[in-house]
């Protein structure tokens, strides 16, 4: 069996260690990404839901992922978990912090998680963790759910990436005004007002059932460290997954999603090259920035025509 | 961004009862200003627990802080859980309140460094980018 074959194999036999290799493998882009990528099956891809959760820092995102885990686990199916979480601007680095209110879940062998930093990037994360996505789905994980934070652009295309997108909230936050803003709740399938057990859930959800009026949005409540509304909330869900597979929604989201993840790697590719061409240009850049650009791009794309002759 | 200009990713946790996290916390800060991705787990976890977590995360080292004594038992148990998980290579490095008899019989059992309180935070830094980096070259040359 070629080394490729047996990464595979242990994808889908659920081997933590060769799941954990191949999405580094593919989060680093080394020679194996596109070889395992090109391997996965695309049968298990489709038949696996990818929920999008996301929401205002400290809605409760991580705590709510962890009861809805406990909640499929019960009901005997494979999760898998994409944890983002923004990286410093200034180091690179980052804390991964999510995976601490999933630590109940932390010896399961049903249940993988993993966790990405956003590394500066918007469209190579998104790859990453489509990728990743993939990867988990491959090893029969059904669903699986990609956990980001909703505040700017960058959730916008995580949006793209998930087959339902639950967007959690907070009472108390005026997150919700702020999200409403953004046009985020716009992109929701479900909202979700999680800390239902705090003051002020009432009346948000009041208000965003009358904001959603007339459009396709479930709106409900939730408290994670009660463990309340989980199973409503997953019913929700799950309704939302059969009703979009009946319709061919869902197929045609998918399709949509291979056309952005092209043009995401796309984008990615040149933003690395195009850094590294300035980055070496030896004399100080001076001049108008439009000719610059113009420039550079010709460069770039001549270099990589060149490259691709030889 | 190309492999080698990262620091990598490094797992920062505790094990056993102590339920202390401001050193492991300033630990995981240092190391994110550093440029490390840090996988936070928090404190309370059974050796298994990171062990398994590790494995998931392909973490390029893994930075365990005890103040409860039970070291001896503790690491040698998450090596083993590790190495149960085909996962024996990466790197432990091993801080907090550790006598020094008790650091040899850790490095035996597989402890690639002890950093013992009092540890300079550059030097801690130093180790972990020594060792993650080493760890990241050899996943390398075999990959
Ligand atoms: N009272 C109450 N607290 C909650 C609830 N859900 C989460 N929390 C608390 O809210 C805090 C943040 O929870 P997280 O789950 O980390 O929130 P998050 O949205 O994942 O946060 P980020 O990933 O940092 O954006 C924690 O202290 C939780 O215990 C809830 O339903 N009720
Ligand atoms: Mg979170």
């Amino acid at each position: 069996m070629n080394e490729i074959d047996g990464i595979l194999k242990g994808i889908r036999e659920g081997n933590p260690r060769t799941i954990g290799r191949a999405i580094s493998a593919i989060e680093e882009g080394n020679h194996r990404a596109a070889a395992i990528l090109q391997g996965i099956n695309e049968g298990c891809v489709l038949a696996a839901t990818i929920l999008g959760i996301t929401g205002p820092p400290g809605a409760g995102k991580s705590t709510l992922i962890n009861q809805l885990i406990s909640h499929y686990r019960i009901h005997g199916k494979r999760v898998g978990i994409v944890a983002i979480d923004p990286s410093s601007p200034v180091s690179g680095g980052a804390i991964l912090g999510d995976r601490i209110r999933m630590m109940r879940h932390a010896t399961d062998p049903g249940v993988i998680i993993r966790s990405m930093s956003t590394r500066g990037r918007v469209g190579g994360l998104c790859a990453a963790a489509g990728s990743a996505a993939k990867i988990m789905a491959c090893s029969g994980c059904n669903p699986v759910i990609i956990e980001t934070v909703g505040v700017g652009h960058l959730e916008i295309d995580i949006v793209g990436l998930a087959d339902i997108v639950v967007f959690v909230l907070a009472p108390g936050f005026g997150d919700d005004v702020q999200a409403m803003k953004a046009g985020l709740i716009e992109m929701a399938d479900v909202l979700v007002v999680n800390k239902a057990d705090h003051a002020g859930a009432d009346a948000l959800i009041v208000d965003l059932k009358y904001a959603t009026q007339g459009r396709d949005c479930q709106v409900c409540s939730t408290s994670a460290t009660e463990s309340r509304g989980i199973e409503d909330l997953a019913n929700i869900i799950g309704n939302i997954a059969q009703r979009k597979r009946q319709t061919g929604q869902f197929i045609q989201k998918r399709e949509k999603m291979l056309e952005s993840e092209i043009l995401h790697r796309a984008v990615e590719l040149m933003r690395t090259k195009l850094k590294d061409r300035l980055m070496a240009q030896e004399e100080q850049i001076i001049g108008d920035p439009q000719d610059i650009v113009r420039k550079l791009l010709e460069e770039v794309c001549v270099t990589q025509l060149e490259s691709k002759k030889r | 961004m190309e492999a080698g200009q990262r620091r990598g990713r490094v797992l920062i946790g505790k094990v056993g009862l102590d339920g202390h996290d401001r050193g492991a916390k300033f630990i995981a800060r240092s190391l994110r200003d550093d440029g490390f991705e840090v996988i936070y787990t928090g404190i309370r976890h059974t050796p298994e627990e990171i062990a398994s977590v590790a494995v998931q995360e392909d973490v390029d080292a893994i930075g365990i802080s005890l103040l409860s004594g039970a070291h001896n038992e503790l690491i040698p148990a998450m090596i083993h859980a590790l190495c149960q998980a085909d996962a024996g290579d990466i790197p432990v490095i091993v801080g907090g309140a550790i006598p020094q008899e008790d650091i040899s019989y850790l490095k035996d059992k597989g402890v690639c460094e002890v950093l013992t309180t009092g540890t300079p935070t550059q030097t801690i830094l130093d180790v972990f980018r020594m060792v993650a980096n080493e760890y990241r070259q050899k996943k390398h040359t075999y990959e």
